[in-house]
């Protein structure tokens, strides 16, 4: 059973409210929505309330909110060029939910909603799909040259294709675990480390409390590079994302 | 990844304990369902009020400060180009007063040189009339003198010989003596 002490703990989904059953699954209100709704939240107060003044001059939260922009902005003119601003929106959305998850989740006791999977495949899924309906509706069959890189032999263009095919499909997969695995991983490791320091102060008494130290290092180490690694992972997200979107605005290699 | 705990098979039975959260199938409808209400939400709110209010803070600013650098250009020209007309029109007074300077050196140094003149060509006459004066007395002089002289020998010759000398032996007489 879940002892405080189990890294896996955290991760539970704990019904809020019930809203009955599909089939053999339950429809509830769990403590995951009520982060994804409260990151919402944030980020809809942080944009809207920062920026309620217009001010020319912009005060901190302001300035917070238009570095964001602006970050994003840069991030996909970068990569998808000027024509990639129309996914604006969609990446700063994903960009700030992301970091804003990944964030709430380095508060002790609060819920990583990015270390469930299914949400960031479903994240993934989204980017997925607008590449395809995007590239499909602006280019028609010419999307697919994405699988066809020009200026390849014609004996090798078939094992090229393949390659190409494998790697657009995988895309999704990978997209979504290396959230999910960084997330996760890094959450377990955290609470294993701290765990020690519970252990240690209650199996070696006074001499735990000591040696509890070192763990304790740890943990704060770990907690700084987790900080790190949450930050990264919504950028790499954000910018894998703006690179999967270029395909879609311009197929030909 | 470790995953021997996965339970992709429907019913977990009651009691037993469910499969690794993150894995727990029966859970995915639910999330799916709240992610989509939340993004959705979110990509509404951004995309409709939230990104465009940004962008066109940011916009009118950079217009602003566009304007106002266009602005201060323009005062900077300004300021220049007054500041050669300036230049130039002092440059010009400049050389106004040189010439009308030097108009007045020359003007003066004309004068000054026709009043020398003159008044050098009256010396000149002056000088030249005195000397022919002086020149014209001294011949009457001389010629007086040699009568003077004439008389005087006539007289003393006469007081010392009793007899007046002939006139041309006097004249003979004061020619050599002259010439002496």
């Amino acid at each position: 059973m879940a002892s405080p002490i189990d890294p896996i703990h955290q991760f539970e989904l704990k019904n809020l409210f019930s809203f009955g059953r599909i089939g053999n699954s339950e429809i509830a209100f769990t403590n995951a929505s009520l982060f994804m709704f409260s990151a919402v939240g944030i980020i809809a107060l942080l944009t809207l309330l920062a920026t309620r003044d217009r001010a020319v001059v912009p005060g901190r939260m302001q300035s917070l909110v238009e570095m964001s922009y602006e970050f994003v902005a840069s991030t996909v003119r970068g990569s998808a060029g000027q024509e990639g601003m129309r996914f604006f929106p969609f990446v700063f959305s994903l960009f700030m939910f992301i970091l804003v998850l990944n964030l709430f989740g380095m508060i002790p006791g609060a819920f990583t909603v990015t270390s469930h999977i299914i949400v960031t495949f479903a994240l993934a899924a989204l980017v997925i799909l607008t590449v395809l309906i995007y590239g499909f509706w602006k280019h028609g069959l010419h999307f697919l040259k994405l699988f066809v890189p020009s200026g390849v032999p014609i004996y090798i263009l078939p094992l090229v294709t393949m390659i190409e095919v494998i790697s657009f499909i995988s895309r999704p997969i990978s997209l979504s675990v290396r959230l999910f695995a960084n997330m996760l991983a890094g959450h377990i490791t955290l609470k294993v480390f701290a765990g020690f320091i519970g252990m240690l102060a209650t199996g070696l008494g006074a001499f735990g409390w000591i040696v509890g130290i070192l763990p304790l290092g740890m943990t704060v180490a770990l907690t700084a590079l987790e900080l790190l690694v949450a930050v990264l992972q919504a950028y790499v997200f954000t910018i894998l994302t703006c690179i999967y979107l270029n395909d879609a605005l311009h197929p030909g290699h | 990844m470790a995953q021997p705990i996965v339970t992709t098979t429907g019913a977990t039975p009651p009691g037993a304990k469910a499969a690794f959260p993150p894995f727990a199938s029966e859970t995915f409808a639910s999330q799916l369902l709240w992610f989509a209400l939340a993004f959705g939400l979110l990509y509404w709110l951004m995309s409709r009020i939230a990104l465009p209010r940004i962008g066109t803070i940011i916009e009118e600013r950079s217009n602003r400060i566009a304007a106002d650098l266009d602005d201060a250009q323009r005062l900077k020209d300004e300021s220049d180009a007054a500041a050669t007309a300036y230049e130039k029109s002092l440059a010009e007074a400049h050389d106004k007063a040189k010439a009308i300077a030097q108009e007045t050196r020359d003007a003066l140094g004309a004068e000054s040189n026709a009043k020398r003149n003159a008044l050098e060509a009256q010396l000149a006459d002056k000088i030249a009339a005195s000397e022919a004066a002086i020149s014209a007395r001294t011949a009457e002089a001389m010629a007086s003198v040699r009568g003077i002289a004439a008389e005087a020998a006539t007289a003393i010759v006469e007081r010392l010989t009793g007899r007046a000398p002939e006139r041309a032996a006097v004249e003979a007489a004061l020619d050599r003596a002259r010439a002496s």
